[in-house]
């Protein structure tokens, strides 16, 4: 019934020829009950990137065809998670611009382009942005030089440039903002160059920093006797990938990245809170309300930058409000989310650091597992059981699908000698790499950690998924295959060869009324629907 | 000052910029090996994390081969790494200087090429021995042969003479990393074997043993087999003696991919 509002509500918007963005907050904390559109980065604030839509199933999904095609001119990986309200498609270009396509052609409407400086700092990245967010009429976009920009989004006109960091020591915004009632809350890069962390919240009309979040305890703070000496100062624990929300608990869950250096741990003895972490914070004053260490004092840089996911479900015997995580460092982790209290930890992937989960959560870790100076075989590699790219939830079946990788390596331990705008990362690795490592899309039970079923990919993967209610699942892999499976058992059902390899995550909409997927590949999005979908275009005027 | 002495100042001052931003050919030759173990340990604190602990590559492309597509020579090599490659993950190495930079070049050449060593082996009988006993039939040096086994066209520079030896008398345990036979059987019973060309979660090509490619949906195949340590090529323990053996390696040794 809600589906069928939302349809109805879609039509009469495009037949009175609106195409202009008015997205309140209320409309995104509703954003699950409007299908058509995709509001915030991860599809709702709970981070599910499930779409509710169902045109799309396991009976037509062979039929899909391509719709349009965007290029872009920019070289960069193009992570793009595109939005998309009202007729207008909004993607984010490497380095860093902002496009508005014309959701029914991926004709260009308007183009935003950030200027960047001759000597541009990413330091552990390459220069990519993962999309914008919008609220109202503004687009929020950050950049590789660590601005954060207000964007009219009719226009593409600058309304507000807040500088966030310094892209000198090496901060830089890859991550798309989030956007909640008023406030615009905007992540880190720069866990290679030893920055310290952060999480920033800018008034949404302004652009003034309304609170900050430092994600390293300074002195005197609680957590702050977790480093030594000055290493906190340079001890990293980035905010580089989009947190979720709940708008009931006014809680933002935001995961921090590594610790550093990196891989040589000696210079920071403790458990280096609050790296590898996710953090509740309160929404209206930034302050902590808990957080939980997933890898303490990690020395392979498996960062918590993974999405955590909001969901309720019967986990310790009673419904919860939970929090879910697949960590790069291999293990699932459901968390009560009001209290942060760990109710369960499996493992997901192949993983030989640790022995298990303690009662808290806490890893027991195996010996000789650190890098040396010789090299030390450990699952998972650097990279991760996974990484940014992002899970998919579906509320209806309960079950959280994610792209694994399926890779070891060896790890190196260096030397590290903090300069400001370098790299302070103290070793490295030589991946597994060939037919010695691969990928997966996982089926997880959240009630039970236990799998359902894995569809195998032939390299580890660097893109997300997004399942549907029509009960897809779609994915793209590291050889360019965008490519469709039954959520119910993981069988493949369509697949496409985009030509380049991808790294980016699927989101769900509508055109015209018929369901939609698009996915960026290489330099180009795509754009796929079902045969009827590609309807004749019909001129219409857009004020 | 006349308008030929500005030019002639200009032409001077744009000289004197040149000579002392532009790399010198020859710098990569002049480092001490004290320098490269410098380059290296520059490479493994800025460039391993995508590159790879000993340029074996991840993130970033691998780098341990004789020659890199992205640079014609060591000039190139010194700008792309002083300067990144604009609009790719690659960033330029602004914090080192110009000797620093020298120095990871170095290394970066260093990896995954042998050095010249003088063997005791004829190249140019090794090179009539390659000829007369079928070796062209499977690899390609500098543009002939065929497709089979791999090309030996710069195998010197990336193989010691050791494994090389290895190589002819033991193949078997000198398959290269991505070498891959897949014997394929389709609905209708064919059964096709190659060298993986290509390979993704839904589809294969192969490349038979007469050059031609074959594409299958693995879906629509009865079975898939690869075979990682494929043995193609057959032992030459007892097809040579000492001394031709030693002339053939020595030939091999030779191809250090020079034009």
């Amino acid at each position: 019934m809600k589906l069928l509002r939302a349809l109805t509500m879609a039509g009469c918007l495009l037949a009175a020829g609106i195409a202009t963005a008015q997205v309140p907050y209320k409309r995104i904390v509703g954003a699950s009950s409007e299908p058509a559109s995709w509001l915030t980065y991860s599809g709702n604030y709970q981070a599910h990137r499930f779409s509710p839509l169902n045109q799309i199933t396991p009976r037509n999904a062979s039929q899909l065809k391509l719709a349009w095609v965007y290029q872009i001119n920019g070289r960069g990986r193009f992570e793009t998670s595109p939005l998309v309200a009202d007729g207008v498609m909004y993607v984010t270009e490497p380095p860093t611009k902002v496009t508005a396509l014309d959701l029914r052609t991926g004709r260009p409407l308007w183009s935003w382009q950030r200027p960047l400086p001759l000597l541009l700092k990413t330091i552990g990245f390459g220069p990519t942005n993962r999309g914008v967010a919008i609220l109202d009429d503004t687009l929020f976009v950050g950049t590789l030089d660590a601005h954060l920009i207000a964007l009219d989004a009719k226009s593409g006109a600058v309304r507000w440039d807040t500088p966030v960091g310094d892209n000198n020591t090496g901060h830089a915004i890859t991550a798309a903002p989030l956007a909640i009632d008023g406030k615009v809350i905007v992540g880190i890069s720069g866990g290679e160059a030893g920055i310290r962390g952060f999480l920033d919240a800018y008034d949404a009309k302004t652009g003034k920093l309304a609170w900050r979040l430092w994600t390293i305890p300074g002195p005197g703070e609680p957590g702050h006797d977790t480093w030594s000496g000055d290493a906190w100062k340079t001890g990293g624990a980035p905010t580089w990938v989009t947190g979720s929300y709940d708008p009931d608990l006014n809680l933002i869950y935001w995961g921090t990245g590594n610790p550093g250096p990196d891989w040589n741990g000696d210079v920071r003895p403790g458990d280096n809170l609050y790296s590898c972490s996710l953090l509740a914070i309160d929404a209206s004053t930034g302050k902590l309300k808990w957080y939980f260490q997933f890898t303490p004092h990690d020395v392979h840089d498996w960062d918590a930058t993974e999405i955590p996911v909001l969901l309720d479900g019967r986990v310790g015997g009673r419904l919860r409000k939970l929090v879910a995580m697949a960590n790069r460092n291999a293990f699932f982790y459901v968390l009560d989310r009001e209290t942060g209290e760990f109710l369960q930890g499996t493992t997901y992937a192949k993983q030989t650091w640790a022995k298990g989960l303690d009662a808290k959560g806490r890893p027991v870790v195996l010996p000789n597992t650190e890098p040396t100076v010789e090299g030390n075989l450990v699952y998972p590699s650097l990279q991760g059981a996974t990484n940014w790219f992002s899970p998919s939830y579906n509320p209806q079946t309960k079950t959280f699908y994610v792209a694994v990788r399926e890779m070891g390596a060896y790890y190196y331990k260096g030397e590290a000698e903090y300069k400001p705008g370098t790299f302070f990362a103290g070793g490295g690795e030589r991946a597994l790499e060939g037919d010695k490592a691969w990928g997966a899309i996982r089926a997880l039970d959240v009630e039970t950690g236990k799998m359902k079923w894995e569809f195998r990919l032939q390299s580890p993967p660097w893109s997300g998924v997004m399942a549907t209610a029509g009960g897809i699942v779609f994915g793209g892999s590291t050889e360019g295959n965008f490519y469709a499976l039954d959520a119910a058992n993981g069988k493949p059902l369509w697949d496409f060869q985009t030509g380049g390899p991808m790294a980016s995550n699927p989101v769900g909409f509508m055109i015209d009324g018929k369901q939609h997927v698009a996915m960026a590949s290489g330099h180009a999005l795509f754009v796929f629907g079902l045969p009827e979908a590609v309807t004749p275009l019909k001129s219409r005027v857009r004020k | 000052m006349t308008r030929s002495c500005w030019l002639l100042a200009a032409v001077l001052l744009v000289g004197i910029i040149v000579v002392v931003a532009s790399p010198q050919d020859d710098s990569i030759a002049k480092l001490t090996s004290g320098e490269i173990e410098r380059g290296r340990q520059m490479f493994v604190a800025h460039c391993a994390v995508c590159h790879g602990i000993e340029g074996t590559g991840e993130r970033g492309p691998s780098l341990n081969h004789p020659s890199l597509s992205r640079v014609a020579d060591d000039r190139a090599l010194f700008s792309l790494i002083q300067n990144g490659v604009e609009g790719s993950e690659m960033p330029g190495a602004w914090q080192l200087s110009g000797r620093e930079v020298w120095q990871v070049a170095g290394y970066v050449r260093s990896l995954g090429r042998t050095a010249p060593v003088k063997l005791p082996g004829d190249p140019s009988n090794g090179r009539r021995l390659y000829e007369s006993n079928g070796c062209a039939g499977c690899h390609i040096v500098r543009g002939s042969g065929g497709v089979l086994g791999p090309e030996l066209t710069e195998i010197g520079a990336r193989r010691s003479a050791g494994y090389l030896h290895t190589a002819l008398v033991d193949p078997s345990s000198a398959t290269p990393a991505g070498y891959v036979v897949a014997r394929v059987t389709t609905r209708d019973n064919k059964k096709i074997w190659g060298l993986r060309a290509n390979e993704d979660s839904f589809t294969i090509q192969l490349r038979d043993s007469a050059g031609r490619f074959h594409s299958f949906r693995k879906a629509d195949l009865i079975e898939l087999k690869k075979d990682f340590k494929a043995e193609l090529m057959p032992s030459y323990r007892d097809a040579f003696n000492r001394s031709e053996m030693d002339d053939l390696v020595a030939y091999l040794a030779s191809l250090r991919g020079d034009k």
